[in-house]
């Protein structure tokens, strides 16, 4: 009973503040979908649009090849899970998870007993039996988060939207609830979406991620795509690529201080670009062997892997060195560097202002 | 509050000459200007014996206007009550060319005195005011007559609803309004189950307020009232108009009865606050 959704150009914009400008997208029945970007970006603003909370300015929002202006809120059967759950405070539990049923038209209204074997069911689903007789204020967060999951699928929806659905837990519940809302999901099969900020949620947990900036999105792809091939610079920095070394593209090669530190496959680029190089793609080697050259300047474990912050001749920066599969290197050793992948972008306009710095959160 | 209480116990090991002061002030403060006066009001009230009292109430002027001031309450405190859910929502709830402007409007009772507001009907309504001849030939009486008191107590109570209402429903926020509109409910059941259930505390607190004041109002009514003895005389006109007649006793007697209205109104009030202080909270804090 899911349906597609279809995003379709759609512009909003809050006052004079753009909030998305011209953003497409489709859900599949089945898939499920995260929205990802910084806060500001857009992605809330792009899920209430598609709720019906918030007037689309331009372009349409599409069920199936329903037109999403021709829908009430109730005939588009959405279930959606609010950031901070927004559970009716003076109701019960099963009141609660009844409301959808209740609300609906006279004709159409299951029976007292009907309504009180679906809210059974639910609280079952969400393994919260027993709980019906409580108050939200009575429930830990976890379980509030399954409340609210529950009387959203109470109305059988055919879309299911998930603002920030992790975003009030702490850390261990988050990972738990994570790996039970993906095998309810998969239970379940509904176009699902939800908005996060937080990229290691959205490549663990969805089958393809939207990251949005500024109001666009800049890249949807799977977790793979995204994470291995990302399409623009901010994409790579939004997903914890934290070596970005200023560059100059000329055939074929990017050129750090004139000497080449990789071969690029593409030879229609040219000019000032900022490369972007993920830890763990970074080799040392021995000096002199390579374009890259500097000195170690820092040793330091984080988590599992041990990193090397390398201060390299005439970046001014250290760069951040994956030792998990290389020898450890002493301090204040004279290393070279080998760049085995990286994402070469054109510098942005301006490219004076910011060339050598570093994406501000450094994993 | 709780807080200051809580503060003002754990403190209270040790003498401290500041805080006594403090307590001597403001406790002195409200014996002399507000004990005093209520207890001077009973005194007087029975100066004459309980059946001076009694004689007092049951006479048909002070009788008629119990009657109409209950009267002019039952029609003003439902209609603010009405209005002031329709302002609070509307201010709360929506973002809108001239929201500043309400707020503005909503306040404006407090900041007029109520003199003005009741000759501002007279203006409108009088004889000799803008809709005076109209209203004459089409045989409505407003000025002197019911709906005008009615009209002035409107005026003079209308914030008290809607000022108790607007920092909750804010404080609130909408989101389980939308929730409840997300699982198909219609506007009016999503009003009726969900926003009025969260904010019926702080409106029964509104409305405790409204009714007092509804019902103490002198300065408009008695503007727009004319002060027909027994026909357009509220309680508080009453009370005026005995004591112009050195009717000390009756006049004392029928204060009472506003002085006993202000006791139970700040029973309940305090009843409200103290069982429902989690839910209040919200439209207390400022």
């Amino acid at each position: 009973m899911s349906v597609t959704v279809t995003v379709e150009q759609v512009t909003k914009s809050f006052g004079a503040y753009p909030a998305l400008r011209g953003v497409s997208l489709a859900v599949q029945p089945g898939e499920l979908v995260a929205l990802l970007g910084p806060s500001g970006s857009g992605k809330t603003t792009l899920l209430r649009l598609i709720a019906g909370l918030e007037t689309i300015e331009h372009g349409r929002v599409l069920f199936n090849d329903t037109d999403s202006r021709r829908l009430s809120l109730r005939e588009r059967r959405i279930g959606f899970v609010f950031q901070h759950y927004a559970l009716f405070k003076h109701m019960s539990v099963a009141k609660n998870v009844a409301f959808g049923l209740r609300a609906r038209p006279r004709a159409e209204r299951p029976s007292r007993p009907e309504i009180a074997a679906r809210v059974a069911e639910l609280l079952e689903l969400v393994q919260l039996p027993g709980l019906a007789d409580r108050f939200p204020s009575q429930l830990s967060g976890g379980q509030r988060q399954r409340v609210a999951l529950a009387r959203a699928l109470a109305i059988e929806p055919r879309v299911l939207l998930l603002d920030e659905p992790f975003g009030a837990l702490d850390a261990q519940v988050r990972k738990d609830l994570r790996h039970w809302l993906r095998a309810l999901h998969d239970r379940l099969g509904h176009a699902t979406l939800f908005v996060t900020h937080d990229q290691e949620e959205a490549l663990e947990l969805a089958d393809r991620v939207a990251i949005l900036n500024d109001g666009r999105i800049e890249q949807v792809g799977t977790p793979d795509e995204v994470y291995d091939m990302p399409a623009s610079a901010f994409v790579c920095e939004f997903l914890g690529v934290t070596n970005r070394l200023p560059v100059e593209v000329a055939d074929g090669a990017a050129l750090f201080n004139g000497t080449a530190v990789l071969g690029l496959p593409d030879r229609s680029l040219s000019g000032p670009a900022a490369l972007y190089i993920r830890p763990q793609h970074l080799g040392i080697v021995a000096p002199d062997g390579a374009g890259l050259s500097g000195m170690v300047a820092a040793l330091r474990r984080n988590g599992p892997a041990r990193h090397a912050e390398i201060a390299v001749a005439g970046l001014g920066k250290t760069l951040d060195v994956d030792l998990s599969n290389q020898a450890l290197p002493a301090m204040g050793e004279r290393v070279g560097l080998r760049v085995a992948r990286g994402a070469v972008f054109p510098a942005p306009r301006d490219a004076a202002a910011t060339a050598g710095t570093w994406p501000a959160e450094k994993a | 509050m709780r807080d200051l209480r809580l503060s003002l116990r754990a403190s209270s090991g040790r003498s401290d000459p500041a805080r006594l002061l403090f307590f001597a002030l403001c406790f002195g403060f409200l014996a002399l200007f507000l004990l005093l006066p209520l207890l001077v009001t009973f005194v007087e009230a029975f100066s004459r014996g309980v059946g001076v009292y009694l004689d007092s109430l049951a006479d048909p002027d002070a009788r008629s206007a119990i009657r109409l001031t209950l009267l002019v309450a039952a029609i003003a405190v439902p209609l603010n009550v009405v209005i002031g859910i329709a302002a609070a929502w509307l201010v709360a709830r929506f973002e809108f060319r001239g929201r500043q402007l309400l707020v503005s409007l909503i306040d404006l009772p407090f900041s007029v005195s109520p003199v003005i507001a009741g000759l501002v009907y007279i203006l409108l309504f009088g004889a000799q005011g803008y809709f005076g001849p109209w209203l004459k030939a089409h045989d409505i009486e407003i000025v002197f007559a019911l709906p005008g008191i009615v009209l002035a107590t409107l005026f003079v109570t209308f914030p008290f609803v809607a000022r108790e209402l607007i920092p909750h429903m804010q404080a609130l926020g909408g989101s389980e309004e939308e929730a409840a509109l997300m699982l198909g409910a219609s506007g009016w059941r999503t009003f009726l189950h969900v926003s009025l259930p969260n904010v019926k505390w702080s409106l029964l607190y509104g409305v405790l307020l409204c009714n007092a004041r509804a019902m103490g109002e002198f300065g408009a009514v008695s503007v727009v009232s004319g002060r027909i003895r027994g026909v357009t005389a509220t309680l508080p006109l009453q009370v005026e108009i005995l004591y112009n007649e050195y009717n000390t006793a009756a006049a004392f007697a029928v204060a009472s009865l506003l002085a006993m209205l202000a006791l139970l109104t700040l029973v309940l009030k305090s009843i409200l606050e103290w069982r429902f202080a989690d839910s209040i909270a919200a439209a207390r804090g400022h």
